[in-house]
Order: structure tokens, then sequence, then C-alpha cells
């Protein structure tokens, strides 16, 4: 088997705003082989992009702390790294794709110096050797006359285009983890496909392990290996793709599966949406988050905080039902039922 | 012109509405040129018939002359002319490079009287320009990076106190403090580099000020650009990401400053040339201005305004060289 | 970042029930109640509180709201204070420096450069807050006489601005077009003209006086307001709500009046806010120059000329209309900035 090259254990997040301080991140924990694909999957504000900075370090200096946790990069916890040695890391052996490629790129810079950049600063290369690596990269993402390209300024790329410079950018050193941070969010869905098509044919070329942001469950279907689905903070499901879609134990996640559209389903079957909105993390009481917009809510979820239950070696969840003094027939069938 | 003003008219890059017409480069700048032109044209006409209304007349003395005085004074400027034939006259001598003759001076002309009065002007103009923009930028770059510190207060205070205070008040305590009372530099005098000093930095007040302000702004704007966060994810180290990301990109903005703060010198030189008796054309320009020296005024109004408007065609054009983004070919726009 | 010690810390709150094992008794559905699901979480704040709320957080604006309320009242009051007016001449009384009984300390002694206490050698009873100028008219009166002058200058300077600016603005991007199109080349024709020069001329037509430096000011003014507003305006149409209310059969005067208006005030407000201190360092400017008010009116402007004119042996007469203008200047800037902070609707959460 292979050894785990990113272990994140018990990560906490906060920030200090005006009124006071807000955990953004409460005891994240997974982990990553090389060459697999972590899906985080949540709503907005859950926290699954913190998280993706909190692994690069590149939270607000000012605000952000992190109190307790671990982020084990081949062994060595990135925390503890100087600045200095962070920068080392970053880039060349874990990478970032954001969100929105029309802000992402620096628009008075050249695309092909963009990429240099970094190859220039994490490995010895000539001027004209790193050039000749920029070309392959963007060739490699499958950007057009890449030749002529290279000394283009990313407004005169469309969405699509910028995101696969974006992807060569991050990519150009080979790193051993590729964080994408909801890397389709902002294009159109035909493009969409392109570029986790992309992304996945370069993972398979590189062997990179890959680390998914996304709220979008068709995506995760499609790229996971694994899945941490994220609520207020924290990963409240964790397991394998298949232990996700198909031994769903959180309401949580069977709600964001019920509200997924499906090609398959009948007509007559309706979306069901989950009620109600993510809570605001500065006013959250002692019990489960999820418990105002449950339908399985019971009276002990509102003051006391789930804990964690192992169903496997890789699926594990954070919810009162799947306590034995759960009501039968109280929550689906499929719910608990290991532990009943 | 006071800086709060230049909120207002900032010139922002007015490019923006040509360039989405699809005109070239050539094109633009024709565009550019012919409509500097129109403007020039308006200024002159308004300026002249302005000056008509204007009651009085520009001779010293009138009431000592003699009404066959007057006459043959009055035929002497042409000013016995209707006023139509005077405003041809005008347009015609001014495409010429012909001012007219000063009322005031006999036999000087008014293209002469402003090449022997810009070279003070134009030197205390430019250091101040030079000096004020080097410390603004200084100031508010260090006051963006260190974001909500000491040293930023101290310099958001700075220029708040630079854009509000007006140039001459804090000349007259200039030259009052630094010259009257610690006798360190010339008072009021034209002689030698030191007496350049003083009038200098009365004027570059407010551009520490402007630019501080703008700086400081565009910095803490772009830090929270994506791309930053782009670039430090690259693994670049941190004085790589604000010199070549941060600063570059806030820097291309800080051009368009540059038509304000002409206009906040040349207003400034008014008054301070007069405090410092810099013998200057704003100097010129103020004595103009009391004694109804008519053809003196309309000639350096003129030229300030010339100057203006190339100032602010020349921004824009420079603008478009530093900003990639902006080719005048309205090509696929962000 | 920062990276705390991560042996030491207390766990979190919420994680301390953890520790206790809940009774069995909890274990009971407890539905959701719906009501309180749907309910949106944060309380709703009217756009106009919230940015009171922000402003009245921003300690400069503060500072400046009070300072301005002062220097305010004292313009309106303070010529009235004692029985000297502005105008009436006592050359016995003249080149007085200022003498407040207790204030001595801050320099209020009544002397003069060479430390003599003119009022003893002259045998004058009374005392002069602000001193006497050259002809013995009382400095104090002036003074807030002038701030008066210059305020109602710059208020109603900048009120006309606005009137003629959001008139300008609105109809030519309301109603867009040609009309749009014509009335922007008139607006960048005048942009291109300094408009010094333009006051200055004017100010030779009109002849000195306060309406005169009034007309001036807003013969330019105005195209900074109007550009703002259109701006603003050209920028709201284009956005979604807008289009809504039409769908929905709004008239163009309910479309103006609470869609339009109401969210371009903000930048409206800033505007004056900055047009304000502009037509005061204007008129000061001019006055100068020597193209203000004139004798015996008082303006910030006039009696900083005068004061410059004998600031070597009298600096007093300098130093308090300085410092009045150059407080109103500060506060109306930093009021403006808190203004423009507080109305950013970008800013809001």
């Amino acid at each position: 088997m292979k050894e785990n090259i990113l272990d994140v254990d018990n990560l906490h997040v906060s920030f200090k705003t005006r009124n006071g301080e807000i955990t953004a991140v409460k005891g994240v924990s997974f982990s990553l082989k090389k060459g697999e694909t972590l899906a985080i999957v949540g709503e907005s504000g859950s926290g699954k992009s913190v998280t993706a900075k909190s692994i690069m370090r590149l939270l607000p200096k000012h605000s952000a702390v992190i109190p307790q946790g671990e982020i084990k990069f081949e062994g060595q916890d990135l925390l503890e790294l100087s600045l200095k040695d962070m920068q080392q890391v970053r880039g060349s052996k874990i990478s970032m794709v954001f969100q929105d490629p029309m802000t992402s790129l620096n628009p008075t810079m050249k695309i092909g110096k963009q990429i240099m950049e970094g190859l220039k600063k994490h490995q010895t290369l000539t001027k004209s050797e790193a050039r000749q690596r920029a070309l392959e990269m963007l060739e490699l993402v499958g950007i057009p006359n890449a030749k002529k390209r290279l000394d283009a300024y990313p407004h005169q790329f469309s969405g699509g285009m910028r995101q696969r410079v974006v992807i060569a950018m991050a990519l150009a050193c080979i790193p051993q983890v590729l964080i994408a941070d909801e890397p389709t969010t902002a294009l159109d869905v035909t493009i969409q496909a392109q570029i986790l098509q992309l992304m996945k044919n370069l993972q398979e070329k590189m062997d990179t392990a890959i680390v998914l942001i996304t709220h979008d469950l068709g995506v995760v279907a499609n790229m996971a290996d694994k899945v941490a689905v994220m609520y207020a903070g924290e990963v409240v499901e964790y397991g394998t793709l298949d232990e996700i879609f198909y031994e769903t134990q959180h309401p949580y996640t069977l709600g964001l599966l019920g509200s997924m559209p499906n090609l398959n389903a009948k007509r007559s079957e309706p979306l069901i949406p989950i009620p109600g909105s993510p809570p605001d993390l500065a006013t959250l009481g002692t019990g489960c988050p999820f418990a105002a917009r449950c339908p399985y809510t019971m009276a002990v979820c509102h003051d006391y905080h789930p804990r964690k239950t192992e169903l496997s070696e890789s699926h594990s969840v954070l919810c009162w039902l799947q306590d034995s003094r759960t009501p039968e027939n109280h929550a689906p069938e499929t719910v608990g039922s290991a532990q009943r | 012109m006071h800086p709060s003003f230049c909120f207002m008219v900032r010139i922002s890059p007015a490019t923006v509405v040509f360039k989405d017409r699809g005109v070239n480069v050539k094109g633009y700048i024709f565009k550019r040129v012919g409509f500097m032109i129109v403007t020039l044209f308006v200024i002159v006409t308004a300026t002249f018939f302005l000056m008509q209304l204007i009651p009085g007349t520009p001779f010293t003395n009138p009431e000592k002359l003699t009404e066959k005085q007057l006459v043959i004074l009055n035929a002497k400027y042409g000013l016995d002319q209707p006023v139509a034939i005077q405003y041809l006259k005008y347009i015609g001598n001014l495409l010429q490079g012909d001012l007219g003759y000063s009322f005031q001076y006999e036999g000087r002309t008014v293209f002469s009287m402003i090449g022997d009065r810009i070279g003070p002007s134009a030197f205390i103009g430019l250091q101040a320009l030079i000096f004020g923009s080097i410390i603004g930028l200084l100031l508010g770059i260090f006051s963006a990076l260190k974001h909500n510190s000491v040293y930023d207060y101290l310099s958001v205070t700075i220029a708040v106190l630079g854009m509000s205070i007006p140039s001459f008040v804090f000349a007259a305590l200039l030259q009052y403090y630094v010259g009257v009372k610690l006798e360190w530099l010339p008072v009021a005098l034209w002689e030698g580099y030191s007496s350049t000093i003083l009038p200098s930095f009365a004027l570059s007040v407010t551009v520490i000020a402007t630019v501080a302000r703008f700086i400081r702004s565009e910095m803490l704007e772009v830090l929270g650009q994506d791309y930053v966060t782009t670039a430090r994810a690259k693994g670049l180290s941190e004085w790589t990401v604000i010199v070549k990301h941060v600063t570059r990109n806030a820097l291309i903005p800080v051009v368009t400053m540059l038509g304000p703060l002409a206009v906040s010198i040349m207003t400034g030189t008014l008054v301070i040339e007069k405090i410092f008796s810099v013998p200057g054309l704003g100097e010129q320009f103020t004595l103009s201005i009391l004694v109804l020296d008519y053809s003196v005024i309309m000639g350096i109004t003129l030229f300030y305004s010339g100057l203006f408007i190339l100032v602010v065609f020349l921004v824009d054009i420079l603008y478009g060289l530093l900003d990639p983004r902006i080719d005048y070919k309205g090509a696929e726009q962000s | 970042m920062t990276v705390k010690m991560k042996k030491d810390v207390n766990p979190i709150d919420s994680r301390l029930n953890h520790l206790t094992e809940p009774p069995d008794e909890l274990f009971v559905p407890a539905p959701l109640d719906r009501d309180v699901s749907e309910e949106i979480m944060t309380p709703s704040i009217s756009f106009w509180q919230e940015a009171r709320e922000r402003l009245f957080k921003n300690k400069g604006a503060v500072f400046s709201l009070i300072v301005l309320a002062l220097l305010t009242l004292l313009a309106l009051v303070g010529p009235a204070i004692n029985e000297h007016s502005y105008r009436s001449q006592n050359i016995a009384h003249s080149n007085l420096p200022p003498k407040v009984a207790g204030l001595e300390w801050l320099g209020f002694d009544g002397k003069d450069v060479k430390g003599n206490d003119v009022y003893a050698t002259r045998n004058i009873e009374e005392n002069y807050w602000f001193g006497t100028d050259e002809f013995g008219r009382d400095l104090w009166t002036r003074v807030w006489k002038g701030t008066q002058i210059s305020l109602f200058i710059a208020v109603v300077a900048a009120a006309l601005d606005l009137a003629i600016g959001v008139l300008y603005g609105g109809i030519s991007s309301f109603y867009g077009g040609r009309l749009d199109n014509i009335m922007q080349r008139i607006i960048e024709v005048l942009v291109g003209i300094p408009n010094l020069i333009v006051i200055i001329l004017f100010i030779l037509i009109l002849e000195p006086g306060i309406t005169s430096i009034i007309l001036a000011l807003v013969v330019t003014g105005w195209v900074g307001m109007a550009r703002v507003v259109r701006g603003q305006i050209l920028q709201l149409k284009g956005q979604e709500f807008i289009l809504a209310s039409r769908t929905l059969g709004a008239s163009n005067a309910r479309l103006i009046g609470k869609h339009l208006l109401p969210n371009v005030m903000g930048p409206i407000i800033v505007t004056v806010m900055f047009t304000i201190p502009t037509a005061i360092f204007f008129e000061a400017f001019l006055s100068f120059i020597g193209l203000g008010l004139q004798a015996p009116l008082a303006s910030l402007g006039v009696l900083i000329e005068d004061g410059y004119k004998s600031m070597r042996y009298f600096s007093y007469k300098l130093i308090f209309p300085a410092a009045v203008i150059s407080l109103i200047m500060i506060s109306f800037n930093l009021l403006a900035d808190g203004l423009r902070d507080a109305l950013d609707p970008k800013m809001r959460r």
C-alpha cells in the first residue's frame, strides 16, 4: 500500500474579527496518498477553502490563527516550517489552482513569464530552458498556438483558456499535491468538463495527488477517490467515494445527494432541498451545528456535540444517529444500522 | 487645484471610452489630438470673449489720460476695431505664435514675457513634482505594506494634513518659522539653489499627500487581489511578490494622477511664487490680474490650458503603454 | 498566518460536551421547527442605520463632526459674543496681541514679539482674545465672521453644484442615447479646461464679492457632481433589480425615486463633502491673490492675506485664521473619507 503523502490532523483555524474570534475550521482531519484524489465538499462558508489555504499557509497573516493541528507533508509538519522553507514547498511540491481564472492571473504580466517565475524559483534553469519548459506546459494543457501565446497577456485569453494557463502554472514543477479550489465553478458547463478531464489526464501522467474543493457532487462523482463532507468547519462525514454515495450516513450528506439532479431519476421524484441556510459561525451553540436543519433532529443534538463514529477503516461520521440509543424507525433504515 | 478636487475630476483613463470603439493606436491618437485642438479652440474663444466683458481698461492710470491719448492707445492695441475683427486677428496671430503685446510693459511681447518667466516656475514645479512623488510613493507603499500599524496611521495623518492645509497657508507658516524665526533658508529672494528649497517644498506637500493616499489605496486593493495569492502560491519570496506583482500593478494607475498633480502645482505656483518672490510665471499672472494686463492674462491662461491638455494627453498615452489591458483595439476585455 | 504552540491549548468550547456523556432521555425525536430554520440569520438593518453605525465607529469622522459642529456654532454666535462688530475700527487699540485672562501660559498674554505687555504700556483695560488688526478691529469677531462667510460661500456653492450636477448627470444618464452623447462631449471639453483659470476669469468679469465667488465656483464645480451622478446611475441601470422593477411595470418616477436616488445618495453625499473644502480653499486662494472679498468684509482668505502681510511682527494675525481654515479643511476631508467608507455598499457584509 502506498504511503500517505499528505496528512491533515485535527486542524483548527480561527479568524480574529471585530466581533471576536471565529473558528472557521474545527478539527479537520484527512489523508491523501500519491496519485489519489480527495474531494472536500460543502456549502460556501463550510471551511473548505480555509482548509485548502491553510495547507499552503496562504491565510491572511494578521487575522488567521492556527491554534491546533498538524499538516504533515511527507512526514514534515508544514505548520512548523519557516516561511522561507514553506516557499520552497509552495509551487514545487504542493501547488494550488484557484476558483476564478479571471482574477488569479496577473493582468500586466505575460503569461509565459508568469509560468517561468515559479520554474526559475524552484529549479536551476536558464532563461531559455525555463521558457522551453513553459512552452511545453502550455502545449500540455492544450493551449493552441502555444509558442505565440507565451507572450500574450491574460486578458487575451478566454476563461477556460486562462484556467488551463493556471493549471500549467501550478503543474510546471510537477508537484506531488495539487490543491484545486473550485477550479471549475467560474466556468461554463461545457468548459468545466474539459478542465476536469485535463486535470485527470495530467494527474495520471504526473502521479499527482489532488485535493479537489467543490460544492458540486457531480464533479465529485467524476473525479474523487475519497470524499470529506464539511459542514460549519467540521468534516461531518469522511469515506471513499462509494461509501459516501452508497452508504451515506450523515443527514447532511443525504441532503446534498437529495438536492442533486439525477438524469436517471423518474420525473415524479422531486429534488429535495435542504431547508434553511448554513449557520453563522459566530453564534454557534454547543450542539450539532446541523441540528437546526436536520430532518432527524433529536433533543440531544441541540446541546451535545456528536462524536466521531468509525464505521470502517475509511468511513467515519459525526452524528448522534449513530448512537445505539437512537429510537428505532427514527432515521432512515440505512443510517446508523451498523451500530444497532 | 486642491487635491480634494482631484478626487472628482481625477482623469481616470478616458481611454476606456475610446478603446471600445475599435480604433487602432494611430487612429486613437489622431482622435485625441483633434479633441485637444477643439478644446483649445473653445478655451481661446471663451477666454477672448470673457476678457471683453471685464470692466475697466488695461492702461495704467486711465483717469490721467486725455481723450486723445486714449484714442491713440486704443488704436495702437487695435481696441478701436469691432470685437469680431479683434477676435479674428487674435486667432490669426495666435496661429503664428504671436500672443500680442503687454499693456503694462511697453514694447514687450507676451511671448517673450512667458519665456522669461517660465524657467523659475518650471524648476520649482518639477523639483516639487519629483521630490513629492518619491516621498509620496515611499510613504504610501510602506503605509499599505504595514497596514493598520503605527506607521500607517502616521502616514495617513501626514496625507490628510497635506491634503487639507492650503498650500499658501503652509507656505506662509514655513516662511515664518524656517525663514524668519530660524533663519535657515532665504525668506523671499531668488538667488542660488537654496532659495528654491522652501517654495519647492511648499509646493510638494500636496503632491506628497495626493500620491501617498492614492498609491496606498491602490496597493491595498492590489494586495487583496487573487493573483497576489497565486504569486505566493508559486513559492515566490515575499519581496518578489511585493515588488513584481503588487507594486508594479499599483504604480500603473499612479500616472493618471499626473494631470491633477500638474494642475495642483500650477495653482500652487500662483500663490507660492508670490509668497517667496519667485520671478516665475505664477507671480507674473497674479501681477497681471491685479493690473488687468489683458494680453498677458490671456497669454498665460492659454499657456496653462495648453500645458494641462498636453499633460492629460500624454498621461493617456502613457497609461496605454503601461497597462497591457488597454490596447486601443477593443480586444477582448476582462 | 500565525502558528501557535500546539501542545497546551484549551479545548474548543463546543467540544466540552464531548467529554460528558449525554443522558439517555435526550434520544427522542425533536423535529425541526421550520419557522426557525427558515428564518434569515442576521437581523435586517437598514442601509442607513448600518452606515451611521459604521460612521460613528470611525474616530476621525466623529472627531470631525464634533469639530465642525463647534466651528459652525462659533461662526454663528462668535461674532456676537463681544460688543465689537467686524467692521468697527478703533485706531487707539490697533495691533494688540491676543490676551485671555487665565490663558496667559498658552501665549494669550498680550505681549508683542519683544516681550512687552502692550496692554499695560498702552493702558488698555479690555482683553482682545485674538488681538486686533492695524485698524483696531477685534480679530475674534473678524475670524468668526470670516468663518461664517467662508462656510456660507462653500455651502451655497456646494448646494448649487449638487442641484445642477444631479439634474445634468441624471438627465444625461437616465435618458441616455444621443442626448447623453452630446451632454458628455460638453463635459469632456469642460473638464479639459483647468478650473482655476475659469474661476479667475469669472471673478475678473463679475467684480469680487460673495455672489461672484459663488458663481465662479459653481461654473466649474457642477461638472464633478454631474460625472459622479451619471456614472452611478449608468452602473445602476445595468443591474438586475432595476430591470426587475421595470418588468413589474414601475413608472419612471418610481424608478428614480425608489431605486435610483437612494442608491446614488451615498456617492452624492461624499462628493458634496469633498466640494465644501474645495470651495473654502478656492475662496481663500482668490482672496490671497487679491481677487477675494473687499474690506471691511472678512472671509478666512481675506484674514489670512492680511495676516500674511504683517506676519513678521504680528504672527497671531496669521495663525488664528490659518488654524481655523486648516481645522475646517481637515475635518471635512476626514468626514468625507469616513462617509465614503461608511456608505460604500461593497463594505456591507
